[in-house]
């Protein structure tokens, strides 16, 4: 077994339900979008008006270009000698190519401004502390500062290197590692959970956050991020908006949109001199509205607000991405790599019964396990510690005796007594071993050992031998204890979804090959990387990308960074270690393995909005051109009457309508683009079939009864 | 020529396409792909100092093509300038700057646009030595461009090596198109094409008047014509003239030999790419689109228009007696499909509609299946397109045969996607727009009045972007404006998208793809995506078009 499986325990056993529940009291919901956000947004999203900002668009720049020409033309209209009816006509397009960009601004300014309401209850955290800070901490005379001196400065003057003292009550005032100490921590105002963890020194649990509170006991932290770069900082920064930088996807996109637009103004420029051949040269209103119309306004508008919000459903499920970029990647992951422990086992296997080898009693063998368990902090050493004292024995102090700790490389942990003596308790295999070094081991014995260890594996319980070595030298092995473990209900259907996505789940697990198949085949994984050691999770990550697969991975321990740092997406749990985290592409605030699923998810359904988006973007042009082209050109070609298929009340009425529709169905997708299109996991080939119909078809008709309904009510202004 | 008929012998146009194609695809991929050279192959390297091992990436492969063609335009133009000079010219003087310009380009680009009367410009020399040879060249160019797309995405290793342009331009003449150009020039003589280097022949009517007869080596010309996707006529009537095509069945063979080579690279493309479905799903999408264009053209020829043809019986102005309606309208949708532009009737002179999907199949970017290599190309661009669009709809990062669609692969699809439409739209917006130059097309150019005389004018500008060639008839191209404008968009149309290939091309080879793994990802061999690109195709070019047809061909026939 791994220790790196093991820690994560701690808090996976909340179900994710409930943790969602409890984050909905510390920040805004994601889902809910009402209209009192677009009031409360509106003078941001004037600011954003600004030629300067929206340059950086160049579909909704042209717009307003498109709407200042009109703006000109209704001014100067009455001078030129224009009748009441183009006045008229002019002045709403005008008003309504305006409401286009501010719509579109809208969007973008409605996106940031949830953001920045998470970001308000985030920064409420960063309020400046005074730290208690040690002046020349001496790591190995005084690890826990009992004589070290310590000076009161504020949180923000710390440095990366720097080593505090926090007690119960207070702040921690940076993100740091523990080096001495234990205490039990609120993490509650990054994560919203609400129970307090324990975060010692040493070990994979040994990180904390900046702006968490300890609740208990008293610790010696060293600060590991600069002033203005903790996680905190970094959340703000990304929820706002303020650092985000366009991905991959979204730049290839844009590229496209702009190509199109450009396409479009040419369409729309050689219009006016081919038509004049004919004596039809339409107005320049009229063509402003047809640019409008035709370039890809709604996804334009709705891009960054897009990526935005896809961001913010990230923070929302308390994930943290270094980038955008490492979201997209999540959307492309093919092999998912599950821990056993605490993704698809509820934490902890419990020792439930102690199987002692014959001529070895049972009283010696639970005396043995339950010694050589003393140094496993482990929820598994614990309980085997637990079921001995259930059967009367407790262990007891005894002088010189040196603890074993359990390593990934030996898979044993046990202890050394002064007298030479020793206890051993592992993975078979490697206790086997650690017997043999001292002597041969009877084959009748090794049989023995090996029909209890398959008898355990056979149920999916976890068999751990154990062993001892006398004074003299001699070592012998005693038995078996039988862990078992329980497999999370649901996870068959949620591997099943994630096999239709393409998504190949593999199982890591410490566990020999036998047991880690019968948790496998219960749980309906994939895959299993059974007696998996921190070398093998890297090599079968390579061994995967190889074949083409992009890999995501959750891992805490810092024997995991190598494997997070090569995984495609790695995310790190927030209980683990620094270097982890520093490894990783993404920290998971509430620690929970299974959020893995969840984070492919919002990945996906970040590319499927955008392309969703844009299929219907252009779709609709098809029914604008029907409502337009006749409108413009109906008077010189009476036949072209025939193409008014909507049978629109008159030309002004035509193209008025197609404007509005243009600009309403940007405010109407807005909640869809902050909430993403609704993603089920589904093959490939049914998805796009059904986003297809629903954003491609759709998006064909769409629009012939929105600007039909719209032109209804046009028809009731006199003059139209 | 009655429905059942023409049903036979569209049924024996497809077995003659497939039982000719399926070898030709297999022994084209052979080519581009074997170390063997021929001998003569070897001789022309050694003459040419080409080292046939070496690898070229895409800038050094865009070279050599782009090489070849100027110092083509050169050469063709000095020839037609020098003509009075050279053998067999039959008398004929240099031909003017303006056409000699015109024609180089056109012959170059593949265009075959010809704003003069070949048989009283053109002598033999210029024919065979010139215009012929770049008959030849100028598929074969198409070809190797679409080879080298081909392998940039059938490429594993991340070299961005797409192969050697001499090598692949020679393998394709000599392999490919002189053989199959011999073959088929046996064929037409058969049928009656006439082969000769008489000169002109005066003969005595029975009536007593006179008439001047012109021969000429038409046979070797017309089989690269139509082979080659090039289709500049020996004659001013083009495939509608008896010495190029006499009777039904040449008619029929002369369509076969413009699809047989577009229609078979995707097969080619499929197993290049080591997975035939892909080029079968990209054939289906072409077939498709072919179909869907073509029926149109000839529902709306056959329904004919107005009162005029049905007093007539049918819409048999502009068209050939031995041809008929079917015949002469599928012709002109193939031609006009496949970047040909040869005709067998006059496009002037079909229905208005009739017309329009002549100008719409040249629309489509001439994709289905289009011009040799450029229709494969041009089709795996837009695939390309719409596998981005398709690939964010199902939430991964678009890839295309395990090659990522990234921001560079976009901005190079994108850009092919803009030149053409870009062209025409300009071409026609710049010509109107400037008021001595739109005075003169109206006054001089332009024949017909009202939205057909239009027409005349977006068909040439279309018909040189695309570089099909065809011309709609009416307009005379042969005047100050039109023959340099034309000029320069049948150079722009044809280059600038052989750029933006070649750099994609090398774009797809510099990438190393990691196994063929695409689980999850987009299926692009199946029937979804053949409705996905040509739903793609459709709306592209209607999103694009709409406004210019409105004014010509759909104001005239809704009229």
């Amino acid at each position: 077994m791994s220790t790196t499986s093991e820690s994560t325990a701690d808090r996976a056993d909340a179900p994710a339900t409930a943790a969602a529940d409890d984050h909905q009291d510390v920040r805004p919901p994601s889902g809910a979008f009402s209209p009192s956000q677009l009031v409360r947004n509106l003078p941001d999203a004037v600011r954003k008006m600004s030629p300067r900002y929206l340059f950086r668009n160049p579909v909704m720049f042209i717009v307003e270009v498109g709407a200042a020409l009109t703006t000109v033309l209704a001014v100067a209209l009455p001078f030129l000698g224009g009748d009441g009816t183009t006045i008229g006509f002019t002045w709403l397009i005008t008003v309504w190519l305006w409401l286009t960009v501010l719509f579109a601004t809208l969007a973008e300014a409605v996106a940031e401004g949830r953001g920045r309401a998470q970001a308000a209850s985030l920064r409420a955290t960063r309020t400046t502390t005074s730290a208690l800070r040690v002046r020349g901490y001496d790591r190995t005379g005084d690890p826990a500062v009992e004589r070290a001196e310590t000076e009161s400065v504020a949180s923000a003057e710390l440095k990366q290197g720097d080593v505090v003292v926090v007690v119960a009550g207070e702040v921690i005032p940076g993100d740091g590692d523990i080096v001495a100490g234990i205490a039990s921590v609120d993490e509650s105002a990054i994560t919203g959970e609400s129970a307090p963890v324990v975060r010692e020194a040493g070990g994979d649990r040994s990180a904390v956050t900046g702006g968490t509170r300890v609740l208990s006991d008293r610790i010696v932290v060293q600060i590991t991020s600069k002033p203005g770069e903790t996680f905190v900082d970094r959340m703000i920064a990304l929820v706002e908006g303020a650092v985000r930088q366009k991905t991959p996807n979204e730049i290839a996109l844009s590229i496209l949109l702009s190509v199109l637009t450009i396409i479009f103004v040419v369409v729309v420029l050689a219009l006016g001199p081919v038509a004049g051949l004919q004596g039809a040269t339409p107005g320049v209103t009229v063509l402003v509205a047809l640019l409008v119309c035709l370039i890809p306004t709604t996804i334009g508008a709705l891009l960054s607000a897009i990526g935005i919000a896809g961001m913010d459903r990230l923070v929302q499920r308390n994930v943290l991405a270094t980038s955008g970029r490492a979201v997209e990647a999540a959307g492309d992951v093919t092999t998912l790599l599950l821990d056993k422990t605490g993704t698809i086992t509820y934490g902890n296997r419990r020792a439930v019964a102690f199987l002692a080898l014959p001529g070895i009693s049972e009283r010696r063998l639970t005396e043995a396990a339950a010694l050589s368990s003393i140094a496993d902090p482990t929820p598994e050493g614990a309980s085997v510690v637990e079921l001995a004292a259930e059967r009367d024995f407790v262990p007891t102090e005894r002088p010189g005796r040196t603890i074993v700790p359990f390593t990934a490389q030996t898979r044993m942990s046990g202890i050394d007594e002064a007298d030479g003596s020793a206890l051993r308790k592992g993975a078979a295999a490697s206790v086997l071993a650690w017997v043999q070094e001292h002597g041969p081991v009877a084959p009748a014995v090794a049989e023995q050992l090996e029909e209890r260890v398959v008898g355990i594996s056979e149920q999916g319980g976890t068999p751990l031998a154990v062993a001892e070595r006398t004074a003299d030298g001699t070592a012998h092995l005693l038995g078996v204890i039988h862990l078992k473990d329980v497999v999370k209900t649901g996870l068959v259907e949620r591997f099943a979804a994630l096999r239709a996505m393409g998504i190949r789940t593999v199982m890591v697990t410490g566990d020999n090959p036998v047991t880690a198949a019968a948790i496998a085949r219960e749980a309906g994984v994939d895959d299993v990387l059974a007696e998996a050691t921190p070398e093998e999770k890297l090599a079968l990550i390579r061994r995967e990308q190889e074949g083409g697969h992009l890999v995501a991975m959750t891992g805490d321990g810092t024997n995991d960074a190598p494997a997070l740092a090569q995984a495609d997406v790695g995310v790190a749990m927030n209980t683990g270690t620094s270097a982890a985290k520093e490894a990783g592409n993404m920290v998971d605030l509430d620690s929970d393995p299974t959020k893995l699923i969840d984070i492919v998810t919002i990945g996906k359904q970040l590319l499927i909005t955008r392309g969703a988006l844009t299929t219907f973007s252009i779709a609709n042009d098809v029914a604008k051109y029907f409502a337009i082209i006749p409108a413009m050109f109906v008077g010189v070609f009476p036949g072209l009457q025939a193409l008014n298929i909507m049978q629109l009340h008159s030309s002004s009425s035509a193209i008025l309508s197609a404007v509005i529709f243009n600009a309403l169905v940007i405010v109407a997708l807005i909640p869809l683009a902050l909430r993403g299109v609704r993603y089920r996991p589904s093959s490939a080939s049914s998805l796009l079939t059904r986003n297809l119909l629903v954003y491609g078809l759709g998006g064909v008709i769409a629009p012939f009864i929105g600007i039909k309904l719209i032109d209804l009510l046009i028809s009731l202004i006199p003059g139209f | 020529m009655n429905g059942l008929l023409f049903a036979l012998t569209v049924l024996t146009l497809v077995v003659a396409l497939v039982a000719l194609g399926w070898p030709l695809s297999t022994w084209m991929a052979r080519t581009y792909t074997t170390d063997r050279d021929w001998l003569v192959e070897r001789g022309v390297h050694r003459l040419l100092g080409i080292d046939a091992r070496s690898e070229q990436r895409w800038p050094n492969y865009l070279r050599g093509i782009l090489a070849i063609s100027v110092l083509g335009v050169l050469l063709l133009y000095g020839l037609q300038r020098l003509q009075q000079f050279l053998p067999y010219s039959l008398g004929l003087p240099a031909v003017p700057e303006g056409i000699a310009f015109n024609t180089a380009i056109s012959f170059v680009t593949n265009t075959n646009w010809q704003s003069y009367s070949p048989e009283t410009t053109m002598g033999y020399t210029v024919q065979l030595a010139g215009l012929a040879v770049q008959n030849f060249l100028s598929a074969a160019i198409g070809i190797v461009v679409a080879v080298a797309l081909i392998r940039g995405l059938a490429s594993r290793t991340g070299a961005a090596g797409l192969g050697n342009v001499w090598v692949d331009l020679i393998r394709t003449v000599t392999r490919i198109l002189l053989p199959m150009a011999f073959v088929a020039a046996i064929v037409l003589l058969a049928t009656g094409v006439i082969q000769n280097f008489d000169g002109f022949r005066t003969v005595h009517t029975i009536t007593g008047g006179t008439a001047t007869i012109p021969g000429g080596p038409v046979a070797s010309q017309e089989a690269i014509k139509e082979l080659g996707t090039n289709g500049g006529g020996f004659f001013n009537a083009n495939s509608a003239h008896p010495f190029e095509n006499p009777t039904g069945f040449s008619n029929l063979f002369e369509i076969v030999l413009m699809l047989l080579i577009p229609f078979s690279l995707t097969r080619t493309f499929g197993i290049m790419v080591g997975d035939k479905r892909q080029g079968r799903a990209v054939l289906a999408s072409m077939v498709v689109l072919y179909v869907l264009f073509t029926s149109a053209l000839v529902a709306f020829e056959a329904a004919g228009a107005g009162s005029a043809t049905a007093a007539a019986g049918a819409a048999m102005e502009g068209k050939e007696q031995r041809f008929g309606v079917l015949w002469s309208a599928l012709f002109g949708s193939t031609s006009t499909i496949t970047s040909t532009g040869a005709v067998n009737a006059m496009h002037d002179s079909f229905t208005p509609l009739g017309g329009m999907m002549a100008m719409l199949n040249m629309m489509l970017g001439e994709i289905a299946p289009g011009g040799v290599g450029t229709g494969l190309y041009g089709f795996l661009v837009i695939a390309i397109l719409a596998v981005f669009l398709a690939g964010l709809m199902i939430g991964r990062t678009p890839t295309y045969l395990g090659k990522r669609i990234a921001a560079r692969e976009i901005t190079f699809a994108s850009l092919y996607l803009l030149t053409t439409p870009t062209l025409i739209l300009a071409g026609l917006g710049l010509t109107f727009a400037i008021p001595a130059v739109a005075a003169d097309v109206a006054k001089t150019s332009i024949f017909n009045t009202g939205p057909h005389g239009f027409s005349e004018v977006l068909y040439a500008f279309t018909s040189a972007a695309n570089n099909n060639g065809s011309a709609f008839g009416g307009l005379t191209a042969n005047t100050a404006w039109l023959n340099p404008a034309l000029g320069a968009v049948m150079w722009l149309g044809r280059y600038l998208p052989i750029v933006f290939v070649l750099a994609l091309a090398g774009s797809f080879a510099s990438q190393e793809t990691r196994g063929t793994a695409e689980a999850g990802g987009l299926d692009t061999h199946r029937p979804q995506f053949v409705v996905l690109t040509v739903g793609t195709v459709l709306i592209v070019t209607a999103l694009t078009y709409l406004p210019v047809l409105a004014l010509g061909p759909l104001a005239e026939g809704l009229a």
